[in-house]
């Protein structure tokens, strides 16, 4: 499970997160709302564990993936080495297999600029699964993309979250992608920001 | 015609017009009349002897400034702390005239070989650095977190996630660094060895004749752009296939 307990988070002199404290159990799905500049990208690069200057106390397991708002790929790898690479313990048939659940199974050998954004953004999200992680951070992963495209990719990303059933973080600014894929709904607010709601999606 | 072959050849007739208007062979000789001490210097073995003299002197020179250069210009670029105690010391070197680095390596380790690759060595790590320091400063911070995140380990993170992002940078450092050093080696095989092409230069401009001087500096000229075709483009085209792709 994820348990985050975020006294104070700064820049300087500017408090951006006050008292932020929230758990998600394995297999819950908890989105996180605010607005733009709110701090909720801070928020998730704390609980990744890729900034570690606050004060609090976060616990996050280590079997943990992410997943960005750009599809953040080695572009000069191709597409099985980008998870082969990122999970060296995994096998290729393994990594076969979760590129074709993702629908690149066609697309092993190309490289990343040759894939359009939808396909690299189901490569970042073949690239998350890959290692069944037990946490799953995602932030505003369906941003730029069209309707159709980010219905696609919502389905699919239900599926492997329904498979693997991580504890799963998932930013966004829209509330009908966090009424689908979410079971908690957290909203954030306030300056500095803190939890302002924390309900069950859909309400 | 390829436009390359056509602008040596316009760099050859600018040759000729300035020799047929100097008048004086021992000022500036006619191209052709080079090719025979050419086949006399290369036949006696002297030619290919200096040449590879000179040639062991670039590489030693191109390997370590190449080594410590990317070690030191990755260091600085990703630490400020650093990069802070450093990058005075950088400035001193990059300022340091060549001459001075090697009057100084032949006084302090001797007129040797070790003295003569440590010199050029040292004039071309500042280079490096503060080429690569540019690239490490550029690396993109997502793909960081990224491998952050996944606990990529050191050694395949460097591999896959920080060098080839420093590519460029990199064959930026190697085309100038292989054309400032061997001018480098030049020089201190003028001032201090007893073989290669620049104490070959040093012989031959001591006894005024232009044509062996031509010849030692055109050949090789003509050994590094083989380096450079044969080498170094290929191995920059294999990097950059993925962008072409």
């Amino acid at each position: 499970m994820i348990r985050v307990d975020v006294t104070r988070k700064s820049f300087g002199t500017t408090e951006v997160l006050h008292g932020v404290r929230f758990d998600i159990q394995r297999g819950e799905t908890l989105a996180l709302l605010g607005p733009s500049g709110i701090g909720k990208s801070t928020l998730l690069r704390l609980v990744a564990g890729i900034s570690k200057d606050f004060e609090g106390h976060i616990e996050c397991p280590d079997k943990l993936a992410i997943v960005f708002q750009e599809p953040t790929l080695l572009d000069w790898r191709s597409t099985l080495d980008n998870i082969l690479l990122v999970h060296p313990g995994l096998s290729r048939d393994a990594a076969l297999a979760i590129l074709d659940k993702v629908g690149l199974a066609d697309k092993t050998d190309m490289y990343p600029r040759q894939l359009s954004l939808g396909q690299q953004r189901r490569l970042s999200l073949a690239r998350a699964f890959a290692g069944q992680p037990d946490a799953l951070i995602m932030d505003e992963p369906f941003v730029s993309l069209d309707a159709e495209m980010a219905d696609d990719m919502l389905t699919l990303t239900e599926r492997l979250i329904e498979e693997t059933r991580p504890a799963t973080l998932f930013v966004t600014h829209s509330r009908a992608e966090a009424n689908r894929l979410a079971g908690r709904v957290l909203t954030l607010g306030g300056k500095p920001a803190t939890v302002i709601a924390d309900e069950p999606a859909g309400t | 015609m390829n436009v390359r072959i056509l602008s040596l050849l316009g760099l050859l007739a600018l040759w000729i017009v300035a020799a047929w208007m100097s008048g004086d062979p021992q000022v500036l000789p006619m191209p052709h009349s080079l090719l025979r001490p050419l086949w006399v210097e290369t036949s006696s073995g002297e030619l290919p002897y200096h040449l590879l003299r000179t040639l062991i002197r670039v590489l030693w020179a191109f390997v370590l400034a190449m080594t410590l250069g990317l070690a030191l210009g990755l260091v600085m670029g990703l630490s400020d702390r650093v990069n802070d105690w450093l990058d005075p010391w950088l400035v001193v070197f990059l300022n340091l005239p060549a001459l001075v680095l090697i009057v100084l390596c032949y006084l302090w380790i001797g007129l040797n070989e070790t003295a003569a690759i440590a010199a050029v060595t040292l004039n071309k790590i500042p280079n490096v650095t503060t080429i690569i320091r540019e690239g490490a400063r550029a690396l993109n911070p997502d793909l960081k977190a990224m491998a952050q995140v996944y606990r990529m380990r050191w050694p395949a993170y460097l591999r896959h996630v920080v060098f080839p992002q420093l590519a460029p940078f990199i064959a930026g450092a190697a085309r100038s660094g292989i054309a400032v050093i061997w001018k480098i080696v030049l020089v201190v095989e003028f001032l201090g060895r007893s073989n290669g092409v620049g104490f070959q230069i040093h012989l031959y401009f001591q006894l005024f004749d232009v044509v062996h001087v031509l010849i030692y500096a055109l050949s090789f000229i003509a050994v590094m752009l083989a380096v450079e075709w044969i080498l170094l483009q290929p191995a920059e085209r294999r990097v950059r296939r993925w962008r072409d792709a």
